[in-house]
């Protein structure tokens, strides 16, 4: 068969099936292409001789008939995730060589279902960055215009990069304050970041605690739901996860949207908000009133303040959670002449700028003195925001917006920290209130780059959700791939 | 109470006399197989870092999951000293760095306890009742092990304590004296065992107290008050409070001032020393963990605790005074521990109660104590107490016979019926027989029959004496001095 890489999951599935290929070949068709894309820099560990072996008891299996629900699937996995046996450092120098015993609820879910690990993919250390560049080992290029070194997005900047660049068929990501969406959007891939307490957090690095939270970025919509049926599960581990039952997001696909209401925030706008973006949310309006939705403009006013409160609740979250990298345990330890001078040496050398930079901010935010005007103040406001968001659901059903305010931008370029911050501006909200998003490519600009639309939902709709990014999909057709694909 | 009572609490010092003001904070471990956030075992003594999950050594990635039994042992605790179950708590992180300490912080709980304030009530040193009041309980997890002197230059970590679960019952400062400090810990460790919710064990650190000493004029504005960390057994708590009080008294009459400071104990010299001032005092960033919900109870959860409530330590007492006539000293003592109760209630079935506690009180816990026997090891079964006193109630046997066989069922653990008959020991109660040894100490005391006769009557005691040696005590005192009354006339 001529080339495996462009299949989704769903007809690779039923390829597998009807044996026009085997498991075997599609896994190692992959391994070519993430030799031929390594100067992408997108996998961090990769597990050939593992995935090869498990492709052999996939090809077993469809040969007697007993194929799982992702029988054969070669998937990458963001180094977040702990995987067993295989290297996990959530691109930090503090976890190098850090090889867990035990594998995270979500990834093992997939494993249970037959998908198959090619490697760890590189992303911002501890998932803390908009672009990829905070890595250990070095940024990711996006494959649209690899030439012009752009950024992948971030912190899933290596999964949205290689799914983009046909590296893996899907992805896992994680997303708190925008890692699944702002990348998915960066890259032309599909992104969901489903509610809060949807996957298990268990066995995945803890960024923010009470934002983070596990999604697929595959290549359509249809993939997104395959992947989050699976990914999803309560688990009695996870003291936050929702034990709600998990739809079958595939089966129930393709709902007509006639009748339903899309809430179009008008203060999902800034200044620097390219021309392209907005014509890509226009064309997303008139594909939805083409099919019967009815759109409506609505006020979200509290949406300015979602970023300062982010930018309290997650540092100050992640300066707890990550206390524990202490150099006493695992992970890297420089020595020093007391316990205090080792922590200090290698707690300065296993961490990066920016990692340090939240730490900083979350000690402060959280001291004595200073915790009632920060983090209680933005603990209230982002109760405020859950509110509103919960008020303007009994109006409309979903809401669209923009995901990112500009297409990527060239790695390197932005020095102005608070203007990399100012990229979660369109994604951080839905963090904040827990509720689920999409984002999925319409069209590209006019430097042939991705821009990305995201769709809003009640909790636990991510069924809805998917059935409008479906419909949005079919209409937009966004068909390109990327210039540093592998082929 | 009257002022002179109170007065013998005061420290006199040279200028004035000066109250001491105590309030404790109690962590005791709560009794659970498994710990407070993991499923790691809680087995003391068990190898180092034998009792360690995943969670505990603080792996990336691993998150609590609390454990009901822990919520449950709380409740029971706060509902055992009347205090409030708040149906909202919170836990939260309390955030330093060390090296037993593998997240980086303790989960705890700060604004929002499980158990609100209640009372207990202690006997002070004059023997009256006096309420002490209970701040709250909260939960928390303990920390580990550093061992400092197993390298020359490595400390070593021991994590199988660490994520035990530990209730912090912090007392209101109500507290005047050792002594009182003293009885308000054990009265804590009864009430903890008795309803099985800490085994109250101080040498395995199982019960282990932080005290906080001011000392003020009476009567006026409270004091600066130093902190005294970890202490693990009722003497030393006594002896630190004493120590740290007179410490801070003179201090104040050679016009210092108290630092606000966290001290510790040196048993071996019996002073405490400074650890930390309050300028060196942590920040500890407490904020509300998000890897665990709010923990919230139901009414019916709450109640159903309630109902299984076994009886507590003052009810017990109350119903020992009422039903076996013992007195509130007696009933205290039996109330000190789980066993005890069982002990004396076992055989003090159909006895005189008061007879038992007797024998129960003075003559065994004197043998235990003498031969260096724990309780639990004690070689007189309850049913064999109870034989025992029956034997003397129906006057099988006298009370001084009662006495050597006691000493014999204590060294044998044999039944004292049985004892008695192989021995031969019962009491004669027979007239005649009696008769027969009364004559013969006539016979061969007759001078002193003569003094006695001429007015000495002094020496009654002596016949009786001898009666009772000639019949090898088994004589019934109380026929030996009628029939001795009837024949020295």
């Amino acid at each position: 068969m001529s080339n495996l890489l462009q299949f989704s999951i769903s007809e690779t599935l039923s390829l597998l099936e009807k044996k026009e290929f085997s498991t075997q070949e599609l896994v190692e068709t992959y391994i070519n292409a993430i030799e031929k894309t390594k100067d992408l820099n997108m996998y961090l560990t990769t597990c050939f001789d593992q995935a090869l072996e498990k492709a052999k008891i996939s090809d077993q299996n469809y040969l007697n008939g007993n194929q799982r629900f992702l029988e054969g699937i070669p998937l990458g996995v963001k180094d977040m995730f702990c995987t067993k046996g295989i290297e996990t450092t959530a691109s930090s120098k503090i976890l190098k060589k850090f090889i867990p015993t035990y594998e995270s609820t979500v990834t093992q879910n997939l494993w249970k279902e037959g998908a198959i690990n090619l490697g760890k993919l590189s992303c911002d250390e501890f998932a803390m960055g908009s672009s990829n560049e905070t890595a250990a080992k070095g940024e990711v290029i996006n494959p649209w215009n690899f030439e012009e070194k752009r950024t992948p997005g971030g912190s899933s900047g290596g999964s949205a990069a290689a799914v983009a660049a046909k590296a893996a068929l899907a992805a896992t990501g994680t997303d708190t304050g925008g890692s699944i969406r702002q990348p998915a959007a960066f890259c032309g891939v599909v992104g969901l970041k489903p509610t809060y307490g949807r996957c298990s957090r268990w066995g995945i690095v803890a960024f923010a605690s009470s934002l983070d939270q596990a999604g697929p970025i595959t290549r359509n919509v249809s993939d997104a739901a395959l992947m989050l049926q699976v990914m999803s599960s309560y688990d009695p581990k996870d003291s936050t996860s929702s034990n709600k039952d998990v739809p079958n997001f595939y089966n129930d696909l393709g709902k007509s949207i006639k009748g339903i209401k899309i809430g179009i925030p008008e203060e999902y706008n800034s200044d620097g908000i390219s021309s392209d973006i907005l014509n890509a949310k226009d064309m997303t309006i008139n594909f939805l009133k083409e099919n019967g939705a009815e759109i409506i403009p609505v006020k979200l006013p509290l949406t300015k303040y979602s970023l300062p409160v982010y930018y309290i609740v997650a540092p100050a979250e992640a300066s707890s959670n990550l206390a524990r990298y202490d150099g006493v345990r695992y992970g890297a330890r420089i020595d020093g002449n007391s316990l205090d001078e080792m922590y200090e040496n290698t707690r300065n050398l296993g961490f990066g700028d920016e990692v340090k930079r939240r730490i900083m901010i979350g000690t402060y935010v959280l001291s004595s003195g200073y915790y009632d005007a920060y983090y209680l103040k933005a603990q209230k406001v982002r109760r405020l925001i859950k509110n509103e968001f919960t008020e303007i659901f009994k109006q409309v059903d979903y809401l669209v917006t923009p995901t990112t305010p500009t297409t990527a931008f060239k790695l390197g370029s932005t020095q102005d920290l608070l203007t990399m911050y100012l990229n979660d501006v369109f994604t951080v909200p839905a963090s904040l209130a827990g509720i689920p998003g999409i984002s999925l490519p319409i069209k590209l600009d006019k430097n042939k780059l991705p821009v990305g639309i995201q769709i809003l939902g009640k909790d636990f709709d991510e069924q809805g959700l998917l059935n409008v990014a479906k419909v949005i999909e079919s209409c937009a057709s966004f068909k390109d791939t990327p210039n540093g694909a592998a082929s | 109470m009257t002022n002179a009572d109170q007065n013998s609490n005061y420290i006199s010092g040279k200028t004035s006399d000066w109250e001491i003001v105590i309030g404790l904070e109690i962590h005791a471990q709560v009794l659970s197989s498994s710990k407070l956030f993991s499923g790691a075992s809680t087995e003391f003594g068990k190898d180092p870092n034998h009792n360690v999950s995943l969670v505990d050594a603080a792996m990336p990635g691993m998150l609590p999951v609390i454990n009901q039994t822990c919520i449950k042992q709380a409740i029971k605790s706060g509902i055992a000293l009347n205090a409030e179950i708040n149906k909202y708590s919170v836990f939260d992180r309390k955030n330093y760095f060390y090296a037993d300490l593998p997240q980086g912080y303790q989960i705890s709980q700060y604004k929002y306890p499980i158990v609100g304030e209640g009372s207990l009530k202690i006997t002070d040193v004059n023997g009256e009742d006096k309420i002490i009041g209970i701040e709250r309980i909260h939960l928390e997890q303990d920390a580990g092990k550093s061992l400092h002197d197993q390298h020359p230059s490595k400390s070593f970590i021991d994590l199988n304590r660490t994520g035990v679960a530990l209730m912090e019952i912090v007392s209101k400062p109500d507290l005047r004296s050792p002594e009182e400090a003293a009885s308000y810990v054990k009265k804590i460790r009864t009430v903890l065992r008795y309803i099985e919710t800490c085994d109250g064990n101080m040498e395995q650190g199982s019960l282990r107290a932080d005290c906080n000493v001011s000392v003020r004029k009476p009567n006026g504005d409270l004091g600066t008050r130093c902190e005294i960390k970890n202490l693990n057994s009722i003497k030393f708590i006594s002896q630190a409070i004493q120590y740290e009080a007179e410490r801070q008294v003179e201090i104040l009459e050679n016009g210092g001032v108290i630092d606000q400071e966290t001290r510790l104990f040196d048993t071996s010299t019996g002073e405490t020393r400074s650890m930390r001032s309050k300028e060196d005092a942590h920040d500890y960033r407490y904020f509300p963990d998000p890897d665990l919900l709010p923990l919230e109870l139901s009414d019916s959860q709450i109640s159903k605790i309630r109902s299984e409530m076994p009886e507590l330590p003052d009810q017990l007492v109350e119903r020992l005074i009422s039903e076996y006539g013992i007195t509130k000293y007696d009933a205290n003592v039996i109330a000190e521990e789980k066993e005890y109760v069982q002990y004396y209630e076992n055989s003090a079935k159909n006895r005189d109660g008061k007879l038992v506690v007797n024998w129960m009180t003075s003559e065994l816990f004197g043998l235990l104590k003498k031969n260096n026997i724990q309780f639990n090891q004690n070689p007189i079964s309850p049913n064999y107490l109870n034989e025992l006193v029956e034997l003397i109630e129906n006057k099988t046997i006298s009370g001084k016979i009662a006495k050597d066989l006691f000493e014999i069922m204590f060294a044998t653990s044999k039944s004292p019926k049985m004892i008695v008959k192989e021995k031969g020991l019962e009491q004669v109660t027979d007239d005649s027989a009696i008769e027969v040894f009364v004559d013969q100490v006539i016979n061969e005391n007759k001078e002193k029959v003569k003094e006695y006769l001429s007015g000495k009557d002094k020496l009654f005691g002596f016949f009786v004496g001898q009666v009772m040696k000639v019949s090898q005590g088994k004589a019934n005192p109380g026929l030996v001095n009628k029939i001795l009354k009837s024949k020295l006339k």
